[in-house]
């Protein structure tokens, strides 16, 4: 599958990796839901860490959609909950 | 999938928002080019404004890495001339210089991990928009066959996907040249209001302070000498406190100092030696300082 890392670049992952990547991505919505800074940028570097060491980066010149997509790591709790709450905005 | 799979679906909401979709694909193919030529020119701009930004605050840490170092001098001076008191005030404007520092240094480091980004970016946007130009040309080609239209699709909902993203990375940097104006105003105010006083600058209260408590310590010295001098009530006290007077008169023609020049000159002949003191002293405290400074200078 094709994930994408913002402001980086999209990825093919292995979907045998998918089953690690959602229950980060749970642990992920879990600290945004709590609020909980710390926790939410540590679970944000791995997973960002997991997908460039399990993927194979896609050349910039291939065009394909992405299946996932994830902020780099250096995105902090207030800009994801604003890049979340900018989705409502658009479904609106 | 919570968050990887809402963010897909917000950039893939804002990517069909991008791109404007006609009736004929071959010609959606070709407005999606010229807008990626149109971003690609964006963050080429975006890269000079995030590191016009980078400059702005190297050059605000070295006016104020000038500034600590002028302090740090000015500690050292106060402390040789026993003023405690303003190596402290110095050492302590200094700490708050640091502070300053440490806040530039963090967004200094954000510009530049945002600079690189916006680097790589063009670089990937660069090699994109030469790879898509190549692509809608053998796509436009093969219009008629049945797949192509599917493909187009395709192609544009990828490239949409890209520039929503590269859309994303530019605002961001956007935000971060926004935060470091936002910091850079507020220490050129401090520089400019005095809190951080720019101590290149002659009006510089703590040097002016400084140099005020040069020339009363030079002037305690000398009092110290006269006293010494006039102590044993001897012919030689009547010779130094003469020829002190004597300037005095010449150099300062206000009533209060010319009043107390006649105090000194009276000393020699009564000789009590306790009341004239607190005057002189009171006169030092003063603005007179540098007159009576002066005049110790030529005795």
């Amino acid at each position: 599958m094709i994930v994408r890392i913002l402001e980086e670049g999209q990825y093919e992952v292995p979907d045998s990796e998918l089953a690690s990547l959602e229950a980060l991505d749970a642990e992920l919505s879990a600290a945004i839901e709590a609020n909980d800074a710390e926790s939410y940028s540590e679970v944000l570097s791995q997973l960002v860490e997991r997908i460039r060491s399990s993927g194979t980066a896609v050349a910039p010149s291939t065009i394909v959609t992405s299946e996932l997509t994830i902020p780099n790591e250096g995105t902090s709790l207030d800009e994801m909950k604003r890049l979340l709450a900018s989705g409502e905005s658009v479904e609106v | 999938m919570g968050v990887m799979k809402r963010l897909t679906g917000i950039v893939q909401a804002k990517a069909n928002k991008v791109m404007d979709r006609v009736e004929d694909p071959r010609e959606t193919l070709d407005l999606s080019y010229e807008k990626q030529l149109e971003q690609l020119q964006q963050v080429r701009r975006g890269v000079a404004d995030v590191a016009t930004a980078r400059k702005r605050i190297e050059l605000q840490a070295q006016q104020l890495q000038q500034s600590a170092g002028k302090l740090q001098d000015q500690a050292r001076q106060a402390l040789a001339q026993n003023r405690e008191d303003l190596a402290r005030e110095a050492l302590s404007r200094r700490a708050a210089i640091s502070t300053q520092l440490d806040g530039l240094k963090a967004q200094h480091d954000q510009l530049v991990e945002q600079e690189a980004k916006l680097v790589a970016t063009t670089q990937a946007l660069q090699a994109r928009v030469e790879s898509f130009r190549t692509q809608k040309e053998t796509l436009k080609a093969s219009y008629t066959a049945a797949q192509a239209q599917t493909r187009i699709g395709e192609a544009v909902s990828g490239i949409s996907e890209s520039m929503t993203d590269t859309g994303l990375a530019m605002q961001r940097a956007q935000d971060k040249i926004a935060q470091m104006q936002a910091r850079a105003g507020a220490v050129d105010e401090l520089l400019a209001s005095g809190t951080l006083t720019d101590l290149t600058g002659s009006s510089d209260p703590l040097q002016a302070e400084l140099d005020k408590t040069s020339a009363q310590s030079q002037v305690e010295l000398e009092l110290a000498q006269m006293k010494g001098q006039l102590a044993p009530p001897g012919p030689s006290g009547a010779l130094p406190s003469g020829t002190a007077a004597a300037p005095a008169e010449e150099a300062d023609d206000g009533d209060s100092t010319a009043e107390e020049a006649e105090t000194v000159d009276a000393l020699p002949q009564a000789a009590p030696p306790a009341t004239p003191t607190p005057a002189v002293s009171d006169a030092a405290a003063s603005d007179n300082l540098f007159s009576l400074g002066s005049e110790g200078g030529q005795s």
